[in-house]
């Protein structure tokens, strides 16, 4: 007997995307799920169950159990090391890490870095030789470098929209994002028939990335 | 960090109150009952180990050791694992024991733990050894004893995964010959578990499409019986074949206990490799999102004691099972209580005495006044007042 599949399901932008990734593989889910405020949402027809959470803790309800997967940024899953599987690339919400700065940036003595990623910009300036104090901002991290409170900022750069706006701009790209499909240890073995299907599912309709994938719009 | 409050603990360690001491001690009783029977004799070895023996032969991180020095700056360690002590016991006083020795242990070990609190620090392992028994007898033995532990401790939906560390590295070396840094990427993926990375690394290595398609099914090779006549056609290595084989026996074997229907041979179950060399399996509750058993054959570790001999066994994760498991333990019987005053003392602890003689619970309290007004009367079976003069029972 087919067991139900809870899903982590991470709230906002990569919603949508994802929604639409499932129903493309033929999985029936409402799209609009996001839009009301219940947090847990039962869908019978597809076996599964939507749990409704901020991305950035996707990966907590996935590694204790209480989902048996979800979909969550790689940006995430890069800045904490959780113990989950990461089983697919689902190739949606496509977006960078770089960092940024002001144009008239020059390095300096004291370097200090923004960012909502610690642990990311830390390692990726040390594997660089470079000595930065690396502060930890939780939201609007362009903020920093415009008013004095970091010289460089490393964060999330999606059409570059919001850099331009604010009169900066991107430096250097540390990598490439997608969401990605992850799994509990213990989900991953006990439901395992489920969560093979899902994936032998969406692997038939995920775009791999094209050479252009950080193309942006101007 | 300022002075704690009384009330506080170091992070990560945990009282355990009564009502729960019964439920850790049920699992406890009921597993090492079950050890026994199968001929394993309890162990107990020290809680402080030292770090350049024990230490730096667990299979534990070096930074989840707790270090301390003593008085002569020797550094110590507080047991991680129960697994090296006793491998340093087979290599001293158990030097000259006769083989096949087994071993069963219930203690608690230590695990230092950085991030989030939560995560115990300290926490019990119930587990077994079974030194001395190169074949897949022996490694079914302590899979179907781990099976029949978790039984006897009350779990019931639970499921086993059993795979091999010589099938993986007998494929890889297959596939990139001599290439040990590509092989390490490789298997690095498989243990942090990023499915994802190692399609990745695996598609920028120059591998024919065979290969890459033949190490990328190594993700899908789950199952029961039938995965073992599917493995063996994929690989000619020479180590992942032997591998395959050897599970397969073990897997006659667990049919013969009558306990395949519990397992799943699964062949992306990565161990820790430079310390399991055979044999790795995991035990899974439904409720609970991470393995409450693991062992495997571990047969270089009691060379490094001095005692060069094999040796496969398990540990169950016994704090995930009492925290996480519905078990069918029994309600706690409630006590008797005797009240006396200062003229019936003799008579009052005689009969306390005579009932505890046959079995029974029983509490003696003073009672200031004759009346038993001010002594609450909840969580007592039966109540008992002895008065200069005969006795009078109440519920």
């Amino acid at each position: 007997m087919s067991q139900i599949l809870k899903v982590a399901m991470p709230k906002g932008r990569i919603y949508k995307k994802a929604a639409e990734l499932f129903l493309q593989a033929g999985i029936p889910i409402p799209t609009d799920v996001d839009e009301s405020r219940k947090l847990i949402v039962e869908l019978p027809e597809a076996k599964m169950e939507f749990i409704l959470a901020k991305p950035v803790d996707v990966p907590i309800y996935v590694e204790h159990g209480v989902a048996d997967i979800g979909i969550v940024g790689k940006d995430v899953l890069m800045e904490e090391n959780r113990d989950v599987y990461e089983l697919l690339d689902l190739g949606i919400a496509r977006c960078r890490m770089s960092v940024i700065a002001l144009p008239d940036w020059q390095p300096g003595i004291q370097q200090r870095v923004a960012t909502k990623y610690p642990n990311v910009a830390s390692q990726y300036f040390r594997e660089r030789g470079q000595q930065v104090e690396v502060i930890k901002l939780n939201g609007s991290i362009e903020l920093a470098p415009m008013i004095g409170l970091a010289d460089r900022i490393v964060d999330m750069v999606e059409t570059g929209q919001t850099l331009r706006e604010n009169g900066l701009v991107e430096m250097e790209e540390l990598f490439g994002i997608t969401s990605r499909l992850i799994a509990n240890r213990v989900s991953y073995r006990m439901k395992s028939e489920e969560i093979q299907q899902l994936c032998d599912q969406l692997q038939k309709v995920i775009q791999p990335s094209t050479a252009n994938e950080t193309q942006e719009i101007r | 960090m300022s002075k704690p409050k009384g009330f506080e603990k170091p992070t990560g360690v945990r009282d355990y109150l009564p009502h729960v001491v019964s439920k850790l001690r049920y699992i406890e009783e009921n597993v090492l009952q079950s050890m026994s029977q199968w001929g394993y004799r309890q162990i107990i070895t020290p809680t402080l180990e030292y770090y350049d023996t024990v230490g730096v032969a667990s299979s534990t991180s070096d930074r989840k050791l707790y270090k301390m020095l003593n008085n002569r700056g020797t550094t110590m360690v507080l047991r991680s694992d129960m697994t090296t002590p006793i491998a340093r016991v087979m290599g001293s006083l158990l030097k000259e024991e006769p083989l096949p020795i087994r071993l069963a242990y219930h203690a608690n070990v230590f695990r230092s733990i950085e991030e989030e609190a939560g995560r115990e620090a300290e926490f019990f392992q119930t587990g077994a050894e079974l030194v001395g028994v190169d074949s897949p007898e022996g490694d079914a033995e302590v899979i179907a004893l781990a099976i029949a532990c978790l039984q006897a401790a009350g779990v019931q939906n639970f499921k086993i995964s059993l795979g091999h560390v010589g099938f993986l590295s007998g494929l890889l070396e297959e596939a990139l010959p001599g290439k040990v840094r590509e092989q390490e990427a490789l298997k690095d993926r498989l243990l942090n578990r990023d499915f994802v990375g190692f399609r990745e690394q695996l598609s920028a290595f120059n591998l024919s499409n065979a290969q890459r398609s033949e190490l990328e099914g190594l993700l899908r090779l789950r199952g029961a019986a039938e995965i073992c006549e599917q493995a063996l056609e994929i690989s000619n290595n020479e180590q992942a074949s032997a591998s395959i084989r050897h599970l397969c026996k073990v897997w006659e074997v667990l049919e013969a206990y009558d306990i395949s229907k519990y397992v799943m041979i699964d062949l992306t179950m990565i161990g820790n490799f430079s310390y399991y060399t055979g044999m790795v399996f995991e035990g899974y509750a439904a409720e609970l999102g991470s393995p409450i058993c693991s062992g495997g054959r571990y047969d270089n570790l009691l060379a490094q004691f001095g005692r060069s001999v094999v040796a496969t066994g398990f540990a169950l994760k016994t704090n995930r099972i009492l925290d996480g498991v519905q078990l069918p333990v029994p309600q706690p019987e409630k006590p008797i209580m005797v009240t006396y005053d200062a003229a019936s003392r003799r008579e009052a602890f005689a009969h306390a005495a005579s009932l505890r003689k046959q079995g029974k619970m029983v509490v003696t309290e003073y009672a200031i006044e004759a009346t038993n007004d001010n002594l609450s009367s909840d969580g007592y079976g039966e109540i008992v007042h002895f008065k200069s003069g005969s006795p009078a029972i109440s519920q």
